[in-house]
This record gives C-alpha cells, sequence and structure tokens, in this order.
C-alpha cells in the first residue's frame, strides 16, 4: 500500500539516468517548491551506500545493493524497509469508531482492540483518496497508516469531514517506522524479544518495550511474505534501524529500498495509489471489493459504488505476464487484444522471482478474462502476453 | 570507478573503442552502476544507419528504460547477441564481453570530437 509513480520510471535517457542525490534533490525543489523531505533514516541509508532518488517530495534510497539481490533477501531470508514516510494519524474520542466507519469503506466494527484492516478513503465519487491500513489500538482510538504521498491530503481531508467527538491528530513528523519481511523475520523479532515473546498474529498491533524505547508493531505487510511494520519515535529512528540490522546479520538480512518494495508487491498484485489507484478509479474497478462493506448504512462514496457493483465496472485492473522472451512492460504501454486496444498497463517490471515480466493493467471489463491472450506494445511493436489470476507469484 | 585510457566517452555515458575505421560501442561501468541489475537489452539491427547523437539501442534496468546514443555517424556492422542471452554482462563486464554494437564510422576522425579519458573522469566527478 503507498505511492506515487516516482518509482516507475519509464523511459528515460542515459544520461537522465545517472542523476546523483544532488542533482536530483536540486530538480525536485524546482518541481515542487519546497526542500524535499527526508526521513530520520536518511543519514543511515547515505551511510549504506543507498542510491536516493526523488519519490514525491522525498528523498528515498531506492536500492542499496541490487533490486534483485534486496528483493531475494526478503523471498528467502528477511529485508528492512524504511517506511518513515508514511503517514501515521491518531483518531480519539467516543465518536471516533462511527466517524470513520462513514469516512472509511471496510467495517470498523468487526476491529477489536489491537487488530487493524485494510481500507479505502473515497472521494464523493467512489474515487481512491488513499488506500490504508487502520488499527483498533484502543476501544475509542485508532491508529491510520496512510500513503507519503497522500498524507497531507488525508488529514486534511479527514479534518475537513470532522464530527463531534473525534480528536484527529497526525504524529507523522514525530514518528518514524519500517518494515521487516521475509520468512525470517520471527526469528529476528526473537533476537529482540526472546524466544517466548508473544508476538503479533497476523494484523494483529501490540506494544512492546526495547531499551526504554516505545515500538508498536503491526504484522502485516506489502510483500507477500510474513512481515511486520514498527513504528517508534523519530529520535529513536537510527538506533533501531541499526540494531535489526546488526541482529538480523546472521539471519542474512539486508537493508532494502523503494525498487525492491516495488517488485515484491507487484508479484502479489498489491496495488500502488498514485499508478494501481486514483481519484478516477474506484476500489471495485481495482479488483478490491472485499475491502468495501456495502452492507454499511452510510460512508462517503457508498451510492456511487452500490450503482458500479449493480452494473459492473467498465474496466478491471487485471494481472498479466509476458510470454517468451521481450522487454518488461511498463506503466502506460498500452494493451492490445485481436488487434483491438483494450486498455493500458499502470505497473510493470520483470518479475525477479519468477524471471519474466510481469504487470496490472486497467482493461474494457469484457477482455479481463483469465486465460485471454493479450498483446503489450512497447516501442511499436507488439508482445504477446497471457491474463493470469492474481497473485501472480504465489508461494512454493 | 574504472574509466580504461585507452577508449573515447560520450557525454551520455557510452564508451567507444576504436578498431581501424570501426568503432566498438558499450556503456561505461559508472553508466551500469547507476542503471544496475540489466535485465534486457535491445539490440540495433545490423546495416542500420544511424546520425551522432541518435537513439540506437535500449538497455533496460529493472527499474527504467534507458535509450543509448550512437557516439559517431556510421552504420552497424556488428552487434553482442551474447547480450540477449546474459543482458548481465553489461554489469560484470561493461568494457569487454559488455560491449554492445560496432559501427563503420563515416568519418573516423569524428571520435576525436569525443571525451577522453580524463575528460570523462572529470564529467562524472
Amino acid at each position: 500500500m503507498f505511492h506515487n509513480g516516482e518509482t516507475s520510471i519509464e523511459r528515460r535517457s542515459a544520461r537522465s539516468t545517472c542523476v546523483d542525490t544532488k542533482v536530483a534533490a536540486s530538480r525536485m525543489t524546482l518541481m515542487s517548491d519546497a526542500a524535499p523531505k527526508t526521513t530520520p533514516l536518511y543519514d543511515e541509508h547515505v551511510r549504506l551506500g543507498a542510491k536516493m532518488i526523488p519519490f514525491g517530495d522525498w528523498i528515498m534510497p531506492v536500492q542499496y545493493s541490487s533490486i534483485l539481490d534486496e528483493h531475494q533477501a526478503v523471498r528467502k531470508n528477511v529485508g528492512v524497509f524504511d517506511i518513515s514516510h508514511m503517514g501515521q494519524l491518531v483518531a480519539t474520542g467516543p465518536a471516533a469508531g462511527a466517524w470513520l466507519n462513514e469516512m472509511l469503506t471496510n467495517n470498523i466494527d468487526k476491529l477489536e482492540v489491537g487488530t487493524g484492516q485494510y481500507t479505502f478513503l473515497l472521494n464523493e465519487r467512489g474515487g481512491i483518496i488513499d488506500d490504508l491500513i487502520v488499527y483498533r489500538t484502543a476501544p475509542e482510538e485508532f491508529f491510520l497508516v496512510v500513503n507519503a504521498s497522500r498524507r497531507d491530503e488525508d488529514f486534511a481531508w479527514l479534518q475537513t469531514h470532522i464530527a463531534d467527538g473525534v480528536d484527529l491528530k497526525s504524529r507523522s513528523a514525530d514518528f518514524g517506522g519500517i518494515a521487516i519481511q521475509g520468512p525470517r523475520v520471527v526469528e529476528l523479532l526473537q533476537s529482540f524479544f526472546g524466544p517466548d515473546a508473544a508476538l503479533p498474529a497476523r494484523n494483529q498491533i501490540k506494544k512492546f518495550d526495547y531499551q526504554g524505547i516505545p515500538l508498536e508493531i503491526g504484522r502485516t505487510g506489502y510483500t507477500g511474505e510474513d512481515g511486520v511494520e514498527v513504528f517508534f519515535p523519530a529520535k529513536d529512528a537510527a538506533l533501531v534501524w541499526n540494531e535489526v540490522l546488526a541482529k538480523g546479520k546472521e539471519l542474512g538480512i539486508r537493508p532494502c529500498g523503494l525498487g525492491a518494495r516495488d517488485t515484491l508487491r507487484l508479484e502479489m498484485c498489491y496495488p500502488l495509489n498514485g499508478s494501481d489507484l486514483s481519484p478516477e478509479r474506484n476500489p471495485i474497478e481495482a479488483g478490491l471489493g472485499f475491502f468495501v462493506d456495502l452492507t454499511k448504512p452510510k460512508f462517503t462514496g457508498r451510492d456511487v459504488l452500490l450503482k458500479v457493483k449493480e452494473n459492473g465496472p467498465a474496466q478491471k485492473l487485471a494481472a498479466f505476464r509476458m510470454e517468451g522472451k521481450g522487454p518488461p512492460p511498463r506503466p502506460h504501454y498500452s494493451v492490445f487484444e485481436n488487434g483491438e486496444r483494450i486498455g493500458e498497463i499502470t505497473s510493470g517490471t520483470l518479475s525477479p522471482s519468477l524471471n519474466y515480466g510481469i504487470g496490472m493493467a486497467y482493461l474494457d471489463a469484457p477482455h479481463a478474462k483469465i486465460g485471454s491472450k493479450i498483446e503489450i506494445e512497447i516501442r511499436e511493436r507488439k508482445f504477446p502476453a497471457v491474463i493470469e489470476k492474481k497473485p501472480l507469484y504465489k508461494k512454493s | 570507478m574504472n574509466v580504461p585510457d585507452d577508449l573515447f566517452y560520450t557525454e551520455s555515458h557510452e564508451w567507444v573503442r576504436r578498431e581501424g575505421d570501426n568503432a566498438r560501442v558499450g556503456i561505461t561501468d559508472h553508466a551500469q552502476a547507476e542503471l544496475t541489475d540489466v535485465v534486457y537489452v535491445e539490440l540495433p539491427k545490423v546495416g542500420a544507419a544511424v546520425e551522432a547523437r541518435g537513439p540506437i539501442a535500449v538497455v533496460e534496468s529493472v527499474k527504467a528504460a534507458s535509450d543509448i546514443y550512437a557516439p559517431v555517424k556510421g552504420t552497424v556492422v556488428e552487434v553482442n547477441k551474447a547480450l540477449e542471452a546474459n543482458p548481465a554482462l553489461i554489469n560484470t563486464d561493461p568494457f569487454g564481453e559488455g560491449w554492445i554494437f560496432v559501427l563503420k564510422m563515416d568519418s573516423p576522425d569524428d571520435v576525436k570530437q569525443l571525451k577522453d579519458a580524463a575528460g570523462y573522469r572529470k564529467a562524472i566527478g
């Protein structure tokens, strides 16, 4: 769950590929007219030799060693990502639950204290402002983890629609976060908290103390592997990050950048806001109706989604794989079937796990059938592909 | 960063090895390090005529597709088919096995317009 399309740089010259951090930073300053934002882990990334790139308003690591190596570390061992750029909002008060149930698509009433759910923040047209995770951290307290590129927008939207009996705060500036993902994550957490530590179960969040540092650990992620997201005060970020790398060393841990984060999530067909999701797209088109509870009496966008559900969406977000050798598919390439243009790619890459090109595309609904043979147009040539069931990567 | 003294260089990070009237072309160690993980190379066609600084090939990493430009005017006489099976040769041996194509130069003196190793080292800081 996150972010705009900055990681999917489709086509640029070798010259422009070779931007160093300084050039990237100054160019971004020109674009956004504001200093680029850095996370509390910026110095650690530079020290580790990460390639830093502009990502929305941020300067973030795209990779440390190699996207392929970092990807495999997460699939086989464990990897750690800086997610401090993501927004952290807290809603409290006697009316907070009822209010969030009208703001978000999933059903808050299903959340017991200490559990979370994936959900959407929609506009009145049913379009997606953001996808996020909301945890119930106390009977009348909710913790929202939102996309970096939308965190100011989300907060402003929620403030505009605030209700009596709800207090909404952003703690984004004062908190950091990391994602630890991979099959050896439990071993790593046990090295922090002992072999008998009561770790959170999937979608649960729990509080821990490590050397006096308060940690909140949610068992979730964006990679398809077992994993956690850990949140802590910004001032403790470097200590936590370095302890994770030190304790993870013998487990084969790698620091991982946005590049691997993107290939990992795309193999699982997890959507990227700004690429696969936008205010012009709704969760049903995106194939994510599971996270919309239409039985709730009232929530923003509900009327539109009921109609979409009844009539069927005009387009659907389909997953596909390339057949045979060819260039990797990339965002904005056109998709054809029998010579007819049926849609456009929103995410595409070479899958490091599968070693062929994969992607997702919005296709006219009648064409979005699993098993259909399609073609991807790349530099004026058409390459064969086939529509596949989600996720594209299945653990063996 | 490796910048061999006996080659010529472009601002767009191609290298040129002069072989008589021919120019063997690849991308520099610096360029491959920036791209990392080359996963696909679109080679030019043998016989294609190309202007200096014209796009002629494409090198794709996991994240990005990057145009490769002809350093000088000429005609493609050879391409490195080994890159089709093993594009990572560009990462492992950019100045050797990772060469991309050979141009027969219209005017071999054109290489003198390119940077020498010292000039390229300065350009990449």
